[in-house]
């Protein structure tokens, strides 16, 4: 159901230490997604690119990951240049293709597509328990991370009992049509997901307060601190002050005037 | 039973009726459990026997009655949390045991919950893991196992708080011949008093040495049950008949 064709691997990128990863793919993601200038935007793309070559990523999946982004790009770029204001370009009777709207169909395109590439190679580099952890030490509020594990953990037996309770429809001659009865057979469905899931979320805090769960977690994970974590941090911000520079023309993020 | 051991539990005319059903699940229920017990029931589905459980391990209130664990009477939520430390309890879906992400986690969530440091709880977790022939599961991930996979680590998650009695319900459920035959090799290795729900004849009798029914509500200590199986020849053939 959820593939992690990423999580093992042992390229230099896997190597470093996730918390650094996780830090490291917020921030120039938040900085790719402020972008306005075309030279930054495309740094910023090569940039990523550059991450998704040195984790030797299977190009299998990164293109079909890669797709799902393609097929609402394609979207945008119907959609957008036809609503947005601006000088025509294309004139087809009523229609009209805004120059400013194809720009930022362009921008919209190079941004998630270089966001993409760094969570491909940064964050999807490691498992989800990795991920959990790395976001507890960066401080997240525990509570989300372990609802994070938690769905992770259980949207497997939750999945199953969806396939069970299909399967079980079927075998008595069901085939969804757009009639009520199928409407309200699906209605059923899902309602009964939800009794199940709540009562085995009982059963799961039973069985954890009988090993003496008392709302801590506790973390097996230890870090262990290399230099290679900081020449990577260093690269990296090399690549995010270059882009601010080639966004900004200079590396003050914020412009004072006077 | 006629042990002069220690009774480890101590459970005097329990009543339990779940809200909304008119018939109590468990009507002046009385058992008396000694160390060394190694205690089969078998009953019929809805005969109450999971409630039995849960009323030891304190999830569940009895309407009336007392219980007793290592001498103490548990009434309060507090009593029970050294009950739980001395009694592990395997559920019968291993998925509702087992819900960290990777098997050492879970193996040493119970450890880690004693206060044990975390060299401590990974130390035992290996020793548990290895116990059971696991060695090489620490970073398996928990929803990736299969199901006899997952029942072992379930058992490991128990074993690792170093219990002295184990409450096994249905523990063959959904296992394939190997991996039970593996498992009352495991229980058979183990010196750990226990009460077995099963409702596998074979299984119970090589993991227990007393076993026993349970009817309207009550265990029937008065009729032991001696498993044994005959071979003979029938004049019916194929035909329904009754053995008289």
């Amino acid at each position: 159901m959820i593939e992690e064709p990423f999580a093992s691997g042992n390229s230099i990128i896997h190597r470093i230490d996730p918390r650094f990863r996780v830090a490291v793919a917020i921030l120039v993601s938040m900085e790719a997604a402020l972008l306005k200038d075309f030279r930054a935007m495309a740094f910023a793309l090569a940039g990523s690119l550059a991450l998704v070559f040195l984790a030797r990523l299977d190009l299998f999946h990164v293109l079909k990951r890669l797709f799902s982004l393609v097929r609402f790009l394609v979207f945008v770029w119907l959609l957008i240049p036809l609503t947005y204001e601006g000088q025509a370009v294309y004139l087809f009777g009523p229609l009209a293709w805004s120059r400013e709207g194809f720009l930022l169909c362009a921008q919209i395109s190079l941004k998630s597509l270089a966001i993409l590439l760094f969570f491909m190679a940064l964050v999807s580099t490691m498992g989800l328990s990795t991920l959990g952890k790395s976001l507890k030490a960066l401080f997240v509020p525990g509570k989300l991370v372990h609802l994070l594990l938690m769905t992770y953990r259980y949207i497997f037996v939750i999945g199953q009992e969806y396939d069970r309770l299909e399967t079980a429809i079927k075998i008595r001659g069901f085939s969804p049509t757009t009639t009520l009865h199928s409407y309200k057979t699906y209605a059923y469905l899902v309602a009964m997901l939800f009794v199940k899931a709540s009562i085995r979320a009982e059963r799961v805090h039973q069985a954890m307060i009988l090993r003496g769960f008392r709302g801590r977690f506790y973390s097996l994970d230890t870090f262990t601190p290399s230099y290679r974590n900081w020449i990577f941090f260093i690269a990296m911000m090399g690549l995010f002050i270059g882009t601010l520079f080639l966004e900004r023309g200079s590396v003050w993020p914020i412009t004072i005037r006077f | 039973m006629a042990h002069n051991d220690t009774i480890l539990i101590q459970i005097s005319g329990v009543s339990y009726r779940y809200p909304g059903s008119a018939q109590p699940v468990l009507d002046d229920l009385s058992l008396t459990f000694r160390e060394q017990d190694r205690l089969g029931l078998i009953a019929p589905n809805g005969s109450g026997k999971t409630t039995l459980f849960h009323l030891i391990m304190g999830l569940i209130k009895p309407d009336q009655g007392t219980i007793e664990v290592f001498g103490k009477k548990v009434e309060k939520p507090r009593d029970f949390i050294p009950v739980r430390r001395k009694i592990g309890l395997l559920f019968q879906d291993s998925d509702d045991q087992l819900f960290s992400p990777t098997v050492m986690e879970d193996v040493a969530f119970g450890p880690m919950n004693q206060g044990k440091t975390r060299e401590e709880a990974i130390e035992i977790s290996r020793k548990t893991l290895a116990f059971l022939g696991l060695e090489n599961f620490e970073e398996r991930i928990t929803f990736k196992l299969s199901g006899g996979e997952k029942r072992l680590v379930a058992l490991a998650t128990i074993l690792s708080m170093e219990p002295s009695i184990l409450l096994l319900d249905e523990p063959t459920t959904g296992l394939d011949a190997r991996t039970k035959s593996r498992l009352i090799d495991i229980l058979n290795h183990l010196n750990l008093a226990r009460i077995v729900i099963s409702h596998e004849l074979e299984f119970i009798q090589s993991v227990t040495d007393h076993i026993y029914t349970m009817e309207n509500g009550r265990i029937n200590l008065d009729e032991e049950l001696h498993i044994h199986q005959h071979h003979h020849v029938h004049r019916h053939g194929k035909q329904p008949h009754k053995h008289v």
